[in-house]
């Protein structure tokens, strides 16, 4: 018998092969491995895991399911509350979540509620294991901006509910950051994520790209025009901020969405697609959140020599343990406590090198964390042929500036309240990056699902 | 998928076509851009409104072929379908968005240069409509390239010009408006649209005859709502965003110099794939240019 406080490891692409593709990272758990580990769950009455999930899914219960090896009921346990579970099974932030709150990781390792809701997910998937039908329709129109984590959540709720359900998406494919911003590497598309938005239109939901919502067509007239009874906004972060240090329109220079829409949704890494993009030898990625990570192991498989430049120090880095881990083990630079000052370029304006000042912490900021000041006197040059700029995102203007009522707060970001996403607008709800700023995929998908259960009330009541 | 209802070559170097897209007929203005997606390989490539039906619910374009993703629209016909169509993208023209009043007290005048031309058409024709006369310099470096003379003598003065006389004018267009200055013409508003040197060039001659100017920046862009910011203007000291905040900006703010330098960041790799695409792989090292045999 195994040591039940120890997790069963996940098998991974050995770090030094993975760094030169574009091939997944972890390979999951098999049958035997997911069977083992479910066995490690005590099923608690009180179950903290589930308070700790953002879409509440019963954890419990599925897991309860892999151990008598009922894959298919595990599956459909799962998709009472999770219309990506392939998705979430790779890239929630578990450990502050579902696994941060089991009673097994009090003593030993939590149980890997993450690997085994992917290896769910995925054995549903291969076997060709749909959600359950959704109820008779209700004849009630509800129109999505967005495809991407809480307008598939939403969508898919309401249409369980019966409602007739219309997705638009502005880009052409739909999955919003699913397939524009997280790496083939951490989120297969074609394997993962298209197979998740099919189960979506499974059940009646349509999706209508190429529709941009404030420019092709007003969301008033949705309402007005076009009948729908209500409108969920999901349209996610936004515009990519830049530092405003001297040297940032140089070429080389680029927003981590743009480095990734390219290389991703238009994936540029193949040579049979016809979009470019920037092959650097050396490359800096400015910023340590998940998105800093992505766009620095992406470069490090293009080819590059590649450092994370962060201001504070590791301790403070905002991604994911496990991706600073991976970025780590592929051969990533990090130069921490480091903070970019200018833009160097050549005479054709091509970046040639980034200046930067070293960094200490000081007395902790308002997020709690130590505020960084500059050690005098200490500036020195990084030479790089790439900068990428990872800094998060402010908000899109396009559907506030053009919608009446539409209340945004001072940060341009909508205003909705949390247990609704009910808007200031009546019959308009939001939620994801479009209220909150840049977050998690399962935070977006926990709005998603407060906002249908918010519209389903205010259409019933109506 | 779009339908693509005409197609027809319209000079040496600019392709017309009519597509089918009532969504954004419905909804687009003059000054905005829309994006296509020609097939599932291809680039998103921004391209200029030059027409729009609302009640066919057709956009026409004019484009002019240069990577692989143009050179692959250029080849489609009438019947065929592209993958993808999306806009209006950027803000209408503020002759379209400003006080009717005010534009209405305005003299005009466009310089359209090349493919460049295409845009200014809705704009002209926008005026036109609305009962305001203007003046209209088209220019391109020969007789062979100049698009659109008959559209464009229906809305406006027109004023053609090439460079190598064979046609109009023997001069480029700011060499024109500046004839038409000396003759006593007044201007309150330029709006000058084509390749970026002739607008860098257009904003000097127009800043030194002190009429204020418009242009409409096409830099290299993306998904064109804001997400990527690949399309970064200079505009005075702000950074900002042509798919946003433009495409239109005040002519004489604008750091042409950097633009240019941006808009030519993916040449290299742009001109290796539009040479396989031509070519086949025919590619066999040993230029030293493009790095291919490394």
């Amino acid at each position: 018998m195994a040591d039940v406080l120890k997790k069963v490891p996940v098998r991974e692409q050995d770090a030094k092969v993975r760094a030169t593709n574009f091939e997944e990272v972890c390979y999951g758990y098999n049958k035997e491995e997911a069977v083992e580990e479910s066995q490690r769950c005590i099923t608690c009455k009180n179950a903290k895991c589930v308070e700790g999930c953002p879409v509440s899914i019963d954890i419990p219960a599925f897991i309860a399911a892999v151990k008598e090896e009922k894959f298919e009921e595990a599956f459909q346990v799962i998709s009472k509350s999770s219309a990506l579970p392939a998705v979430c099974g790779r890239v929630c932030p578990q450990e502050s979540q579902c696994e941060g709150k089991c009673i097994r990781g009090k003593k030993g390792d939590p149980i890997s509620i993450g690997k085994l809701e992917r290896f769910v997910a995925d054995w549903a998937r291969e076997n060709g294991i749909k959600p359950a039908a959704p109820a008779e329709k209700n004849g009630k129109k509800v129109a999505v901006i967005g495809s991407g984590p809480s307008g598939l959540t939403c969508a898919g709720d309401l249409a369980k509910l019966g409602y007739d359900v219309t997705i638009f998406e502005a880009l052409h494919k739909a999955g919003g950051v699913l397939v524009y911003g997280i790496p083939e590497f951490r989120l297969p598309k074609d394997r993962v994520v298209g197979p998740e938005v099919e189960n979506v239109k499974a059940l009646g939901v349509k999706i209508e790209t190429d529709v941009i919502v404030g420019r092709t067509v007003k969301l008033d007239d949705l309402i007005e025009d076009e009948g729908f009874d209500a409108v969920f906004i999901g349209s996610g972060a936004g515009l990519p901020k830049f530092m405003g240090i001297p040297g940032e329109t140089a070429c080389g220079v680029l927003s981590a969405n743009e480095y990734l829409t390219r290389n991703n949704l238009m994936k540029a890494f193949d040579e049979n697609y016809d979009t470019p993009i920037v092959h650097g030898k050396k490359v800096v990625v400015v910023g340590g959140g998940n998105v800093a990570m992505d766009a620095a192991r992406t470069a490090l498989r293009l080819g590059a020599e590649t450092h994370i430049v962060y201001r504070r120090s590791e301790e403070e880095l905002p991604a994911r343990v496990e991706e600073v881990h991976h970025a780590k083990e592929e051969g990533i630079i990090f130069d921490l406590l480091t903070n970019p000052v200018e833009i160097l370029a050549d005479e054709n304006d091509w970046v040639t090198g980034i200046k930067c000042i070293r960094m200490e912490l000081g007395e902790p900021d308002a997020s709690g964390r130590r505020r960084p000041v500059e050690v005098p006197g200490s500036e020195f040059t990084i030479e790089c042929d790439t900068v990428i700029m990872s800094l998060g995102t402010s908000p899109n203007p396009l559907i506030s500036s053009t919608t009446k009522g539409l209340e945004i707060n001072r940060r341009q970001c909508i205003v909705a309240t949390e247990d609704t996403g009910a808007t200031s607008k009546e019959g308009v709800y939001a939620g994801g990056d479009a209220v909150t700023g840049a977050a998690t995929v399962i935070l977006a998908m926990g709005a998603g699902k407060a906002a249908a259960k918010g519209i389903h009330e205010y259409l019933s009541a109506k | 998928m779009f339908k693509i209802l005409e197609a027809e070559k319209l000079s040496a170097a600019v392709y017309k076509q009519v597509i089918y897209a009532p969504r954004v007929a419905r909804s687009c203005e003059p000054g905005q851009f829309i994006i296509v997606r020609v097939d599932e390989t291809a680039e998103r490539i921004p391209l200029t409104i030059c027409d729009y039906d609302r009640e066919a619910g057709t956009i026409t374009l004019a484009f002019q072929p240069i990577g692989v993703s143009t050179h692959k629209l250029m080849a489609l016909k009438a019947g065929d379908e592209i993958a993808d169509f999306v806009g209006p993208l950027g803000r209408p023209s503020e002759l379209v968005t400003d006080d009717f009043e005010e534009v209405k007290k305005k003299k005009v005048v466009f310089i359209a240069g090349g493919v460049g031309t295409a845009p200014v058409y809705p704009q002209a024709k926008w005026l036109h409509d609305h009962g305001i006369e203007c003046d209209i310099i088209v220019g391109a470096r020969t007789k062979d390239l100049l698009i659109l003379e008959e559209e464009m003598s229906k809305v406006g003065n027109l004023y053609l010009c090439t460079d190598d006389g064979s046609y109009g004018f023997h001069g480029v267009g700011t060499a024109m408006l500046e004839k038409l200055v000396s003759e006593g013409h007044h201007y309150d508003l330029c709006v000058a649209i084509g390749p970026m040197i002739m607008m860098k060039f257009a904003c000097m001659t127009t800043k030194k005859l002190g009429i204020p100017t418009i242009v409409s920046m096409n830099p290299i862009m993306v998904d064109g709502t804001g997400m990527c910011g690949a399309c970064r203007v200079l505009v005075g000291d702000e950074v900002k965003f042509a798919c946003v905040d433009g495409p239109e900006f005040d002519g004489h703010k604008i750091d042409f110099e950097q633009a240019m330098k941006r808009a030519a960041m993916y040449k290299t790799e742009e001109g290796r794939r539009l040479l396989k695409f031509q070519e086949g792989d025919t590619h066999h090292g040993g230029c030293g240019n493009c790095g291919g045999d490394k």
